[in-house]
């Protein structure tokens, strides 16, 4: 099967699968081109698909020259809300989790720039490109609202999905008055854009009222229970395919109006429709990271502990639908504070409507966070290591319950010692290298929630001595080909290179979202729960059969290995699966997991990865051009499946924390709310030059709490303490706190020129 | 008016027609010969996804029309391995986890091997990181990516 990767060769396996650093069992696949992504499919009478976006922020669209691109060659369609067939439930609606609200032609209104207004059909890309370009629409615009002295301001019920919007530890008031030193910082943060290098893209065919759809999605129980609620059908009827992502960051988690918009033109024509998205069509409606005006005032004592801990973010969304980041609630879960306060406003901008990005809340919020964090130890004249130290929360400080597990102490301690910390001077502006560049070093601590979905999966044992795994999990990249596969062979019993495994698929147990840094927990558990019932039924088949050697050994007498039962007490009595049920004259058994958290661990404990992120960064004097020369993070997530994926993504996460500090930013004109940097020419992403070492160090730690296996999440927490520790390098370079990300070469300037004016 | 072409893809002759001259060379591979391993990421030479060899030399097939490459020489990803074995550039991205969603990497590798011949095999990690800043990966597997590139050149520099 096309969608069924190579395994490699090479894998070095030692006694169990988890804890081993195989390479990926997509690998092959992936390095000849033939992993099969969603936009590789060309079903039989495929036209493609491409909508026209609106170039107005705010207002309508009061005409579309339909007849012009209807003339051109090769157009077959095209739908506008003039004929647009309507959706079973209204587009407003949020039927699922991980709904948003959505455009698909259901009037002339324009709610951002980019939202799509029509779409054309057509029997090759480039006729469907230029009917689009074709319609050439006129509009009646109305001032469009973008930046934070432009929106209207909102007191929100909820930010994110249903969290609160403000929460108070203690008496801040109180512990104010106890002060002996007071610091603020106010940091702004940009719009964000997800980005993934594959964009956005659905092939979808009808068959009757069976739709199949070959698109990339983390969600694909949740995805299939929306489709179907959407477009009225049965969610049996609808098949998704999603074997490989190219990306998805939160961003493939819903399902937004374009691919609605595919799926309805393909009913309507009755031919299969393919839509991808354009880079620059990137920026609309698909999803960013808000961008927020955040406050930190830290109160302390006279010795430099944190009294009272005041975090406020301004975050923003759209006109029409609510997501906030909750950037404020990152000072809940880091630095022990007798009081706290976290509080969010909302701000309507004409922008598409924000979500999940990569570490939402706690990447903008850290960023935050860790520069007032920083400015506070200077005022007590401490090293920022020895003051997060002496600020170390015991307990979670939003909620007092005790952590399941922390080792950030071990974190700090091991990512200094590989950092070269010591020595480092305490005054800014100290350090420069060999070629005069001014050089800094800054510290952050991070930390992602350790979250776990309800996930399922199944596993078999078959006769003729094969045996296999399934769930509908989804890899974006993170490695849940390979590190879920080790984890179902270890329930099985099995080398993971010998068992068959299935990810992608509607068709297979829901697997759960592929979000949170909760995958590998949530549906690896499930994995290594359906093959331990698989093994089960093997060993009851064995253990009531007088002719096995598992004859009368009971359930703790016996132990699986290598695709055979032996028993605890000598190893050589034993046989294979395939022996046991050829002999029993069954085909296969059928193992069902489920991966679950108990509920009271879930209650008493606090659940979280932490880490702690190193930063060297080079300016040069004059130009003030900032380089990262180096990032060490050590990381403490419980227990690691495998090393060299876990590694990759916080490596990954780490760079994405560059990126946040240094280059990424969405800029809408002012005046017409358009993005003006909507490619990747001018909305900058780390490349390969930009990035000379980045290191992590994974530091031990047993979580006895988290679930039976012990797994916390890697995908996101790398990006959280990462910004902020590139920005307070960049003040130890230069004296200049920065207040906005990215940075920016003016704000070092004129921070710099200030200084000098004193 | 129809236009025909001849490609030479991975040592294979194409003949192709086209029903106007608009389709960029990346559009052909893709949509038209079936070579689906060449990737759009942004379909405007800024992210290096869709880089290909035309006679030896790396380029952005989305900002090449296919008909300016009448006769030309095409590489892709899918004529890179010898059979069942592997080019060092494709064995050293695995084996250095120098990709992690894949998207990107029949990009970074093709172009791995065009700076490769460029530059011979030079052992500069400077150098490196400068001549692949055309390819974006937005998982952020460079540090794998650097890894694979110094392992690949030392595979190829032992093969030669």
């Amino acid at each position: 099967m096309a969608d069924t990767p190579i395994a490699p060769a090479g894998h070095v396996r030692l006694g169990s699968n988890s804890g081993q650093s195989m390479t990926r069992r997509e690998g092959v696949a992936k390095v000849t081109g033939k992993a099969n992504y969603a936009a590789d499919n060309k079903p039989e009478g495929l036209l493609h698909a491409v909508y026209l976006e609106s170039g107005i922020a705010r207002g309508k669209v009061i005409s579309l020259n339909t007849e012009a691109a209807l003339a051109h060659p090769g157009v077959v369609h095209v739908m506008t809300p003039e004929n647009a067939p309507s959706l079973a439930v209204s587009p407003d609606e949020k039927p699922v989790p991980f709904s948003a609200r959505m455009e698909v032609l259901q009037d002339n209104r324009v709610r951002y720039a980019g939202q799509p207004i029509a779409l054309v059909l057509a029997e090759t890309l480039e006729a469907a490109t230029e009917g689009a370009r074709l319609l050439a629409p006129e509009y009646e615009a109305e001032p469009a609202r973008i930046g934070f002295e432009n929106g209207e301001a909102y007191d929100p019920e909820f930010v994110t999905t249903g969290t609160p919007p403000a929460r108070q530890v203690g008496d801040i008031d109180a512990e104010r008055k106890k002060a002996a030193h007071t610091v603020e910082v106010t940091v702004d943060t940009p719009l964000q854009y997800h980005n993934a290098m594959e964009p956005h893209v659905i092939i979808a065919q009808w068959d009757g009222d069976k739709l199949t759809i070959d698109m990339p999605n983390q969600a694909i129980g949740l995805a299939r229970a929306g489709i179907a609620t959407y477009l009225g059908i049965d969610p049996e009827n609808v098949t998704l395919r999603s074997p490989y992502l190219g990306g998805g960051f939160g961003s493939k988690a819903v399902v937004f109006g374009p691919q609605y918009l595919a799926m309805l033109a393909a009913r309507e024509v009755g031919r299969p429709v393919k839509l991808v998205l354009r880079r620059d069509q990137m920026f609309g409606p698909v999803q960013h990271r808000s961008a927020t005006r955040q406050t930190v005032r830290i109160d302390l004592d006279k010795d430099g502990r944190i009294l009272a801990l005041d975090h406020h973010s301004l975050s923003t969304t759209s006109s029409f639908d609510d997501w906030l980041e909750s950037a404020a609630n990152a000072s809940l879960s880091i630095y022990a504070s007798p009081a706290i306060k976290v509080s969010h406003t909302g701000l309507r901008v004409d922008t598409g409507t924000p979500g999940a990005v990569r570490a939402p809340g706690l990447a903008s919020g850290t960023a935050a966070l860790e520069v007032a964090v920083d400015a506070a130890a200077y005022r007590m004249k401490q090293d920022p290591l020895d003051f997060r130290l002496l600020n170390y929360a015991e307990t979670d400080p939003g909620t007092g319950k005790p952590f399941s597990a922390k080792a950030l102490r071990e974190c700090y301690a091991e990512g200094a010692a590989r950092f070269g910390w010591k020595g480092r001077p305490l005054e800014p502006g100290q350090m420069r290298d060999a070629d005069g560049y001014l050089t800094g070093w800054g510290v952050g601590t991070a930390l992602f929630h350790a979250p776990f979905f309800p996930a399922k999966a199944s596993a078999v044992i078959r006769s003729d001595g094969s045996v296999g795994a399934q769930t509908s999990g989804a890899d974006m990249g993170q490695g849940a080909w390979t590190a879920l596969a080790q984890m179902a062979a270890d329930g099985l019993g099995m080398p993971a290179d010998e068992i068959e495994f299935e990810i992608g698929h509607s068709g297979l147990p829901d697997g759960s979202v592929a979000g949170g840094s909760a995958h590998t927990a949530s549906a690896g558990s499930a994995l290594f729960a359906a093959g331990s019932d698989a093994v089960r039924q093997v060993a009851e088949i064995a253990m009531n059969d007088p002719e096995s050697p598992l004859y009368g050994a009971g359930n703790e007498g016996v132990r699986a290995s290598g695709g055979r039962l032996h028993r605890v007490d000598d190893p050589a009595r034993g046989e294979t699966y395939a022996e046991i049920l050829t002999r029993a004259g069954i085909a296969e058994v059928e193992g069902q997991g489920r991966g679950r958290r108990e509920k009271s661990a879930a209650e008493q404990y606090a659940m979280y990865s932490h880490g702690a992120v190193f930063a060297e960064v080079k300016i040069d004097p004059d130009l003030y051009q900032v380089r990262v020369s180096r990032l060490v993070g050590a990381f403490a997530a419980g227990r690691i499946i495998n090393p060299r994926l876990a590694k990759s993504q916080l490596n990954g996460g780490m760079i994405w924390g560059l990126s946040f500090a240094l280059h990424e930013e969405g800029i809408h004109d002012l005046r017409s709310g358009r993005p003006i940097n909507n490619d990747l020419a001018g909305y900058h992403v780390p490349v390969l030059a930009d990035v000379p070492s980045v290191e992590s160090i994974l530091v031990e730690e047993h979580d006895p709490h988290a679930n039976a296996l012990g797994i916390k999440g890697v995908g996101e927490i790398g990006i959280t303490g990462t910004v902020g520790a590139i920005a307070n390098a960049v003040w130890h370079a230069t004296g200049v706190r920065p207040q906005r990300y990215p940075i920016h070469i003016k704000d070092l300037l004129e921070g710099e020129l200030a200084r000098q004016r004193g | 008016m129809t236009r025909s072409l001849t490609l030479t893809i991975n040592g294979t002759k194409h003949d192709i027609e086209l029903e106007d001259a608009r389709p960029t060379l990346l559009d052909v591979l893709r949509e038209r010969v079936g070579l689906t391993g060449t990737k759009k990421g942004c379909d405007r030479g800024q992210c290096g996804a869709c880089t290909v060899l035309v006679d030896g030399r790396r380029i952005n097939s989305c900002l090449a029309l296919a008909m300016s490459h009448d006769g030309a020489e095409i590489t892709t990803i899918e004529g890179v391995a010898d059979g069942e074995t592997l080019h060092p550039v494709q064995a050293a991205f695995i084996e250095n986890d120098g990709f992690q969603c894949g998207y990107c990497t029949p990009g970074q590798i093709m172009s791995a091997i065009g700076l490769f011949s460029e530059n011979g095999t030079a052992n500069d990690p400077e150098q490196l990181r400068e001549g692949m800043s055309g390819n974006i990966c937005r998982c952020a597997a460079y540090a794998g990516i650097t890894e694979a590139l110094l392992d690949a050149q030392t595979r190829l520099s032992g093969k030669e």
